[in-house]
């Protein structure tokens, strides 16, 4: 077996293992020490996956498990949000007694995150979702006397509940059509007979889209994201927000590729891509709590994704702008939610007034979040949307883009809305930051926004060469 | 290199008055209009440089960025451009120096001038489309700040609908220009391979598309009739200065836009919709005019002239789009005065717009009604008001004459019932402005006027520079003309 290929998961894992011991010994005091950990697991994480980027893509273990550009970016995304995720949360979680361990839950829900990205194999699929799934639920309800909180994770966790189950019923009757559960035999199968039993397939396809729709949030499994951008703590949004979507985006544009054109999955996929934008952005624009705006503005970014996932198999381009839009998404919501963070969570829209008075770089890096969250250039954000828009227009579904840009003149106004209040109001009374360590990671995602803006020409050409293997 | 100094010194600027927390008023201010300045320098050093006889795009400038995708920092200019870009930053140059109340932020109030004067110079000098359209957002972003925070009235609520409004538009602007983009091969920004190869001409519907995309989205900057509605209420609450910039050069890039993007590179296309496009044009301007006669408000009259000068540029440009018609002479004449009308009435609405923030400095009240009898109190005011007003209704020997008379004469040959009407638009135009003097300045005296102040030196100086200006291009318009007719005859194909 070629163990050595699963290198940055075994890192994770053993990372993780080594920190649920370490946190059930450790005193009180050293807990955070856990967060230490944390890093440096992703840093090895993160290097085991630079190692493999330009390896030729392939598949490994009999072809379960994908070892291509887009799972090595995939993780090394991932590996990023967490890190972000990570320094973010020791002032946050300081006076929490089981502080240790929830290191360990965020390893695994990148884990299975990572998982979910490089599955070649609809079983591999399954377990990628149900991992990032439970080992996340806990975390959403990790402030257990916070009712909000505990709203959130229960319907985090039936929502999940629901469609992994539907997702495993769409799995077997998969397995059932086409006698196999790995993808390339999957794709043989279907390619030879399409319309062997359309009706079976189109509800084995439906099952799987609907049990990723829960991980990508986007309609019709979209329900959680804004409570749990609420309730859950804001470390704790700021990766599930971000993360689970990107790997969700990945295997969904893997496993739409495989299906034959008697599916008309395009259309679907275009029509879930057309709701899930609206509806994200008509439900923010009422919003007076800004964890709950950011929630539904990351479900309308679903959205924009789905876009590239449509004209997946017509444009060669279109998996490198699902994941450069993806990349410039996690950017900007990271560096919000590290501005959340440092802010000590203050939610609603009122407690933003005038914030630009007493904190000008904290709102300043508010501002450039919410703008490249917009698209507007030359942030990072508008290279995402014109990659996407790109594709769209390309791949013949102009219609899509237009709708898309109508969504975007939408979602301006909210987003303004929150920066207008942080400018143009006179301040209310004062502002308590949260501590260093949330400083300094606030600080390293606007570098990082800042970064990503600029050598947003040197992020393409990287994603132009993203490929599947197979 | 001149080109990309004269944009990139005031983003310099403004970064530096970021930085130094410390500067007073009056210190922020003079840096402000010193860096200005020496952006609007740069231009007129480019302006010098320029040779009439040589090619279409000069001073270029190109440095491979990512040559995949077809992008590169492209800079060049034609004479449209360099006039516009020049008139632009005296703009600046103008509203900057022009007194105004900062309300304790001098600071913040000045960089985000110098940041807007950046971002609108780019939008003229660049010749790459993705650049073009980023510069051309990032004067919302600008824009919107000013209004929001130094405005007056109801700020937010018309910074809002200004952003949101001229963001549909560039919306659409960025899906035609990916349009663009994808119909050349290799794929491309840059302008002048798609102004020389025409990539879309002869394929119908999918030019159509792009064409009414393009059109939607300049035509909301410009703004034409019936995609003005956020035009009067950014006006009126914008901070005076910023108004004149709003109307002196974030109006132009739509017509600038038009000229060098649908007029440029799809002249077919352009050609068969262009009697479209000059009654739409027609509407603006009798529309236009007839609003603005119908305003109480003074900021708010002079707002809706706008749209009725903005009508007459692209009036002009969809007459010289017009190449069935065979008369070259008469669709250059149009399409120089479309140009001089944008330099023009940059000057002459930009002096009414500072003068309108004197007013709101004086009083806080933009109402004609409260106004009156101030011909004695303030002859320096009055003087320059009815300067600014007569070269705005087209008095011979101001510059509103010289373009006005060029587009009614090139659209006189080609299409010439659509000048006899748009002539009536001048009529409505002097009786609007004969009865805003009327009101302002001659009958009696309201008593709450009773302290009403002169202008100050630094008011009727930033005033008297734009008056020279109107002046001269009036008398003696041949220095501009010379630089014009050299890129309008190549654009009409005459050379």
């Amino acid at each position: 077996m070629p163990i050595g290929d699963l290198a940055p998961e075994i890192a994770l894992l053993v990372g993780a293992v080594v920190i649920v011991l370490f946190a059930s010994f450790a005193p009180q005091e050293r807990q955070a020490w856990a967060g230490g950990l944390a890093l440096i697991t992703l840093a090895l994480a993160a290097g085991f996956s630079l190692m493999q980027w330009r390896e030729p893509p392939a598949l490994t273990f009999s072809g379960v498990w994908a070892l291509d550009t887009a799972a090595v970016a995939t993780k090394l995304l991932v590996l990023l949000v967490g890190a972000v995720a990570v320094l973010l949360s020791p002032d946050w979680m300081r006076s929490d007694r089981r502080h240790g361990e929830y290191y360990a839950l965020c390893l695994f829900t990148l884990l299975g995150v990572i998982m979910m990205a490089s599955a070649n194999d609809s079983m591999e699929l399954v377990v990628g979702i149900l991992l990032s799934s439970t080992a996340s639920y806990p975390l959403v309800a990790y402030h257990r006397g916070f009712k909000p909180a505990l709203e959130a994770a229960m319907k985090y966790f039936l929502i999940g509940a629901l469609t992994n189950s539907l997702l495993v019923i769409g799995v077997v009757l998969l397995f059932g059509l086409v006698g196999d559960t790995d993808y390339a035999r999957t794709a043989q199968v279907l390619a030879t007979a399409p319309d062997a039993a359309p009706l079976a397939l189109s509800v084995a396809v439906a099952c799987i889209v609907l049990g990723l729709t829960f991980k990508l949030a986007a309609f019709p499994g979209h329900a959680w994201m804004p409570d749990v951008a609420q309730g859950a703590p804001v470390p704790v949004a700021a990766l599930l927000t971000v993360a689970p979507k990107v790997g969700a985006a990945v295997a969904l544009a893997r496993f739409v590729s495989l299906l034959p054109e008697s599916q008309v999955w395009p259309v679907i996929v275009a029509l879930i891509a057309v709701v899930t934008m609206t509806l994200g952005n008509l439900a923010a624009l009422k919003q007076t709590d800004v964890r709950r705006l950011l929630g539904w503005s990351s479900v309308s970014q679903s959205g924009y994704a789905l876009m590239a996932v449509v004209v997946i198999d017509v444009e060669p381009q279109a998996l490198g702008a699902l994941l450069a839009f993806l990349a410039a998404y996690l950017f900007a919501n990271l560096a919000a939610f590290a501005v959340v963070t440092h802010l000590r969570g203050r939610t609603a829209l009122a407690d933003y007034h005038g914030l630009g008075r007493t904190q000008p770089l904290v709102t300043a890096v508010l501002i450039l979040a919410l703008l490249s969250l917009v698209g507007i250039p030359p942030l990072v954000g508008f290279f995402g949307k014109f990659m996407l828009f790109k594709v769209t227009i390309a791949g013949g579904y102009t219609w899509l883009a237009v709708v898309a840009a109508i969504n975007t003149v939408l979602s301006l106004f909210y987003y303004l809305r929150v920066i207008a209040v942080t400018m143009f109001k006179p301040l209310e009374g004062e502002v308590h930051v949260l501590g260093s360590w949330s400083w300094l990671a606030l600080l390293a995602s606007a570098v990082l926004l800042v970064a990503a803006s600029l050598g947003a020409k040197g992020g393409l050409a990287l994603m132009g060469a993203v490929r599947f293997a197979g | 290199m001149i080109l990309t100094v004269a944009w990139i010194v005031p983003l310099l600027g403004a970064v530096a008055l970021a930085a130094f927390p410390r500067w007073s008023e009056g210190r922020a201010r003079l840096w402000a209009a010193a860096v200005a300045a020496l952006s609007l320098l740069a231009l007129v050093v480019a302006w010098v440089g320029f040779d009439p006889a040589g090619p279409l795009f000069q001073h270029v400038e190109e440095l491979r960025w990512v040559p995949s995708i077809g992008l590169a920092y492209r800079v060049g200019v034609d004479g449209i451009a360099l006039a516009v870009a020049t008139m632009s930053a005296l703009i600046f140059v103008a509203a900057i120096a022009y007194p105004v109340d900062t309300l304790g932020q001098p600071r913040q109030y000045y960089a985000w001038m110098l940041f807007l004067q950046a971002m609108s110079l780019g939008v003229f000098l660049v010749l790459d489309l993705l650049l073009f359209y980023v510069f051309f957002d990032l004067t919302l972003v600008g824009m919107f700040f000013l209004i929001g925070r130094w405005g007056h009235g109801t700020p937010q609520v018309s910074a809002l609908k200004f952003f949101l409004y001229t963001f549909a538009g560039s919306l659409l602007l960025l899906l035609a220009i990916i349009g663009l983009y994808l119909s050349i091969e290799p794929h491309s920004f840059d302008m002048r391979v798609l102004i020389e190869r025409q990539p879309l001409a002869g394929t119908g519907l999918y030019a159509g598309l792009v064409f009414l995309a393009l059109m939607l989205g300049f035509a909301i900057k410009t703004p034409l009739v019936p995609l003005h509605t956020w035009l009067p209420q950014a006006h009126v609450d914008a901070p005076g200065p910023a108004s004149a910039i709003l109307a002196g050069v974030l109006l132009k890039m739509g017509t600038y836009g038009m000229i060098r993007l649908p007029f440029a590179m799809m002249q077919e296309t352009f050609a068969k919709y262009s009697l479209v496009v000059g009654i739409v044009a027609l509407v603006a301007i009798l529309y236009g005019a007839l609003v603005a006669l119908g305003q109480g408000n003074l900021k708010r009259r002079i707002a809706y002239t706008s749209i009725n000068h903005m009508g007459y540029t692209v009036l002009g440009i969809a007459v010289a789009s017009a190449i069935f018609a065979d008369n070259q002479a008469a669709r250059q004449l149009a399409l120089t005065g479309a140009t001089v009308e944008m330099v023009a009435h940059g000057l002459i609405t930009g002096a009414l717009f500072l003068i309108c923030g004197s007013f709101w400095q004086r009083t806080g009240d933009y109402e004609l009604d409260h106004y009156g009898g101030l011909a004695h109190r303030a002859p320096l005011l009055t003087g320059f008001t009815v300067l600014a007003a007569f070269a705005s209704l087209g008095m011979p020997g101001l510059a509103g004459f010289v373009a006005e008379f060029q587009v009614f004469a090139g659209t006189f040959a080609v299409y010439p019932w659509l000048a006899v009407l748009g002539v009536l638009g001048i009529l409505i135009t002097a009786a609007l402005f004969l009865g805003l003097l009327r009101r302002l300045f001659f009958g009696r005296l309201p008593s709450h006027l009773g302290g009403f102040g002169d202008l100050k030196w630094a008011e009727w100086g930033v005033l008297g520079v734009l008056s020279l200006g109107i002046l001269v291009i009036g008398v003696a318009p041949q220095f501009l003309l010379t630089l014009i007719d050299a890129s309008s005859a190549l654009l009409v194909g005459g050379r």
